[in-house]
């Protein structure tokens, strides 16, 4: 009972915060308001018994991508109003859009009976259940292969935003590596001869 | 108890709020790129309650695919809208008309 109570005191603050998000005229407050959003699922879905997945989502999500929004909103200069401008007019199309999606899932979910009777309760867990023992079974086990692969995307996508966001200025003076181990002490240091000079 | 349909509405009602954002914020790509998250979030919501619902662990292995796939596309898109913005000085999807598309 105490979890119901929960689950929509967090579901309320989730779905105002996700208004907030895309309503508010300043995109720092977006940003920080996607973090309630996401702080909000995660005890959601600890909630629902997904303890491991809650955790990484604040740790990956929050701690992460979405400092990385907020790095990239703070640093741009951007001209919030011109940005606004002429797209009040819009929202009849997105309430009506958006009302129409509510309506199909909420069709499908509520008045359909997704699932029938049966699954309207979680089966109970057994004794000594880890969610995070059995995710790492699982993902080491029959999803070896795609977890290598999902690393391998991450690989790829930081590479991508270094090699995006990297640029040559004119005029720096950068090393050039190959030249300084190519070089070799004879090219550097000339070691003359000469005759001392006889004293006066 | 929580039932599957209350998450479920959940999850639906979080990806129409973000649906409405897209056209609300037709031109700013920061908050596109919010909204996408958004929903990313909502399939994740219906994710998660299958999998607790139904007793299957494969759901939630697939929210860490969805999520690992998510952190690559806001780090890439990111970069792509520094670069523009250091190309063009805007944002507005207005401006990128490069492409006459």
């Amino acid at each position: 009972m105490f979890a119901t109570i929960l689950f929509f005191a967090f579901s309320t603050v989730l779905l105002l915060a996700a208004l907030g998000v895309i309503l508010a005229r300043n995109p720092v407050h977006s940003v920080l308001l996607l973090v309630l959003c996401f702080f909000n699922s995660a005890v959601i879905w600890l909630l629902l018994d997904a303890e491991f997945l809650g955790i990484v989502l604040v740790l990956v999500y929050v701690g992460a991508v979405m400092v990385l929004f907020l790095f990239v909103v703070m640093m741009l200069d951007i001209n919030i109003e011109e940005l606004r401008k002429g797209l009040a007019g819009y929202w009849p199309v997105a309430v009506a859009v958006a009302g129409f999606v509510a309506f199909a899932i909420v069709n499908i979910v509520i008045v359909r009976h997704l699932g029938g009777a049966a699954l309207r309760m979680a089966p109970p867990l057994p004794a000594g259940y880890s969610n995070t023992h059995d995710l790492g079974v699982a993902l080491f086990t029959r999803y070896a292969y795609p977890a290598e692969l999902a690393a391998v995307i991450l690989l790829v996508a930081s590479v991508a935003a270094i090699v995006l966001t990297l640029r040559h200025r004119p005029g720096a003076k950068p090393q050039n590596v190959s030249q300084q181990v190519r070089v070799r002490a004879a090219d550097r240091v000339r070691l003359v001869k000469m005759p001392s000079e006889k004293r006066q | 108890m929580i039932t599957l349909t209350d998450v479920l509405t959940l999850g639906g009602m979080l990806f129409a709020i973000a649906v409405a954002g897209v056209f609300l914020n037709r031109k700013n790509i920061i908050v596109l790129l919010m909204c996408i998250e958004l929903m990313l979030l909502a399939v994740n919501f219906n994710f998660v309650a299958f999998s607790r619902f139904l007793g299957d662990i494969n759901g939630q292995i697939f929210v860490f695919f969805i999520l690992t796939v998510a952190a690559a596309e806001a780090a890439i898109g990111l970069a792509i809208l520094v670069v523009l913005f250091r190309e063009r000085s805007s944002i507005n999807v207005e401006d990128l008309d490069t492409l006459q598309g």
